[in-house]
């Protein structure tokens, strides 16, 4: 199939030049441009194998997170026990692995959330002229705020009643999750905002709504695809955002309970062991801290790849 | 640009008003209750009349009014009593502190130095060693130091200061027991020895906060600088044979400190916020620390004023930071 089929023979001047390769697509080229960010290459295989480690583990990993071994409690690292095992003898690996689940899914999970409301008050401040003003002020209002103390406010006022209706650890869980969103998706609306009233003012908005688009059809057709490049961005780094946030909170000893772990609880866990046994607190901050690296140049790769002035150099 | 920071100033009021707003009803749907560590022995009656010398009894509306008549109003006058001897706030009631019964303004000031000493210091420290190497890097894009200070960077940026706070101590204190890990602020620096203690125990919080700063800092000096190396008039002055040394110091730098200076302006209030965490590694009992102890004790007065404090110093530094801008750059005029 690779080759042209040669139908008929070509008529004179009639002959059209046959294409020799089909178009490339923008999403090829941003990939190429992609390949050759080194640091962003890196940190997207890292990215991506502790994802894997860490949700695909487990399956081959025979001990339990919460199996507790009073017998063999603070033992070092060990061909049974990588990791060591921590004051109730639970298996470090297993819990570093249950705990980055936790991590990783309130990162992802708290960045969606983050993203579609930051997106759809963005694009919707940005081409609705009405709503520009008010919801920008609103913008405004929520980046004065000071996010890490009513983060704290929240999760304490908010715990107990959630808890009750959705159980510990569910409960937990929707709260984190949504109390991140709700208090990150400002950068995101303030970008697409930007690049909505530029977009607003093309020729092809104005074909499309010559020929009778309606506002949704001309949103959801023409304005969302073109404003991807800067969701996307705004994606890798409210992943890292996400992240460090809950690992904050659950430090604080504010977010996840002690049975049911992220990586913030388990680094707040091991600094009351500090004096003993120091490694302890260094697998939970490395995978944070790696984690988030590479998130980061993840970002910083797609930002330049997805800049369609810098593509192509 | 005077009208426009009148403007800006006046508008801040609104924000203000609405931010506290949105502050005392988050808070207001708090369940715990205040008398919850009162001893079961004591009545239901004489519990409800506790409740009420608190200022519980009274509808939410009226609550709210009577703070911000206290923080607006009150406060001020007792600072003014405080300064010219007058008797202006005398018999008035204070914002209250529900944990120490004691006007919430008198702890902040006592909390205050701690976090200003670690804070500031911190922040000047990372200031001071952002900007070098964001120049440096700038200077000689994609050597070996700008690639290493990149790195370094982007490390500095994502690695938290819950981790790298707790990975100072375990080598400097644990394993080296070079430093003290407990910030002991008791401690009156009167001769020589005491001020090397001083030294010894700021060392670690300062840098840990400094490491943020510096991160972010000189990844803005870097981006600045190289935009403003490639300018016309860069090549002008090197054309009129000024050293390097006054090109990229004093003509390039200039022109690029004036987003940086903005960004150091909205990076205060940041700080003051991430410093809630490095003052509960390090055990600094500043005003973070005064923060998360209110709100585990459910102390409704003094979380709602040190939030509010908070906003006010975000809100303040925005404005600070826009003018400084339209200031610096004579492009820029806001009318």
């Amino acid at each position: 199939m690779t080759e042209p089929v040669k139908s008929a023979a070509p008529i004179g001047a009639l002959a059209d030049a046959e294409p020799v390769a089909p178009p490339r697509s923008q999403w090829r080229d941003v990939w190429d441009q992609f390949k050759h960010h080194r640091g962003a290459m890196i940190g997207g295989v890292i990215f991506f194998t502790i994802i894997a480690t860490v949700f695909l583990g487990p399956l081959f990993w025979s001990l339990d997170a919460t199996y507790i071994d009073i017998r063999a409690r603070n033992q070092g690292p060990g061909w049974g026990h990588p990791f060591g095992t921590d004051q109730l003898g639970r298996d470090n690996f297993a819990r570093m692995m249950a705990g980055g689940q936790v991590s990783i899914a309130v990162g992802l999970i708290a960045m969606l959330l983050a993203l579609i409301l930051g997106s759809f008050i963005g694009v919707i401040a940005g081409y609705f002229k009405r709503l520009d003003g008010p919801l920008m002020r609103l913008t405004d209002l929520f980046l004065s705020l000071p996010l890490l103390p009513l983060l704290l406010v929240m999760v304490l006022l908010f715990r107990d009643s959630l808890n009750a209706v959705f159980g510990p650890e569910q409960g937990i869980f929707i709260l984190m999750v949504s109390a991140i969103g709700i208090t990150s998706w400002m950068p995101t609306a303030r970008i697409v905002r930007g690049d909505v009233l530029a977009l607003k003012e093309r020729e092809f908005i104005l074909a499309a709504r010559s020929i009778g688009t309606t506002n949704t059809g001309i949103i959801t057709r023409h304005i969302l695809p073109n404003v991807m490049s800067p969701i996307m961005v705004s994606a890798t780094l409210g992943i890292a955002n996400a992240i460090i946030t809950e690992s904050a909170l659950s430090f604080l000893g504010l977010g996840f309970p002690p049975d049911f772990p992220t990586w913030g609880r388990l680094l707040n866990d091991a600094v009351v062991y500090l004096q003993d046994y120091p490694e302890r607190v260094f697998w939970p901050g490395l995978a944070i801290s790696l984690t988030v690296l590479s998130v980061n140049y993840l970002g910083d790769g797609l930002r330049d790849a997805l800049d369609p002035r810098i593509r192509g150099r | 640009m005077l009208t426009y920071t009148i403007r800006r100033l006046v508008l801040a009021i609104p924000t203000l008003l609405f931010i506290s707003l949105v502050i005392f009803l988050l808070l207001e749907l708090a369940p715990g209750d205040p008398m919850a560590q009162v001893p079961l022995t004591v009545p239901p009656e004489v519990k409800q009349q506790m409740r009420e010398a608190l200022g519980l009894g009274q509808p939410t509306h009226i609550r709210f009014a009577k703070w911000l008549w206290q923080f607006f109003a009150v406060e001020p006058m007792v600072w003014m009593d405080h300064t010219f001897g007058m008797t202006l706030a005398e018999g008035q009631q204070r914002v209250i502190s529900w944990q120490t019964r004691s006007p919430v303004m008198d702890i902040v000031i006592q909390r205050m130095p701690q976090t200003l000493w670690v804070v500031a210091m911190s922040y000047v420290v990372g200031i001071l060693i952002a900007l070098p190497i964001g120049i440096y890097s700038a200077y000689r894009q994609y050597s070996v130091f700008d690639q290493v200070g990149t790195f370094v960077t982007m490390v500095g940026y994502s690695v938290p200061p819950f981790f790298s706070g707790v990975l100072v101590i375990v080598i400097f204190s644990v394993q080296l027991g070079w430093l003290p890990s407990i910030y002991d602020t008791t401690l009156v620096v009167v001769s020589w020895d005491t001020f090397i203690l001083q030294l010894k125990q700021m060392v670690m919080p300062v840098m840990v906060l400094a490491l943020q700063t510096t991160a972010q800092i000189s990844r803005f000096m870097r981006a600045s600088m190289l935009d403003n190396l490639r300018q016309d008039f860069v090549r002008t002055a090197r054309a009129k044979g000024l050293s390097e040394r006054s090109v990229v110091l004093v003509h390039v730098l200039r022109n690029s400190m004036i987003p940086v200076i903005t960004v150091i302006a909205l990076g205060v209030p940041q700080v003051f916020g991430g410093a809630i965490i490095t003052e509960q590694i390090f055990k600094v009992n500043g005003l973070g620390q005064l923060l998360i102890t209110a709100i585990q004790a459910n102390d409704l007065p003094m979380v709602q004023t040190v939030t509010f404090m908070l906003a006010v110093l975000i809100v303040l530094f925005n404005i600070i930071a826009d003018v400084l801008y339209g200031f610096l750059d004579p492009r820029i005029r806001y009318d």
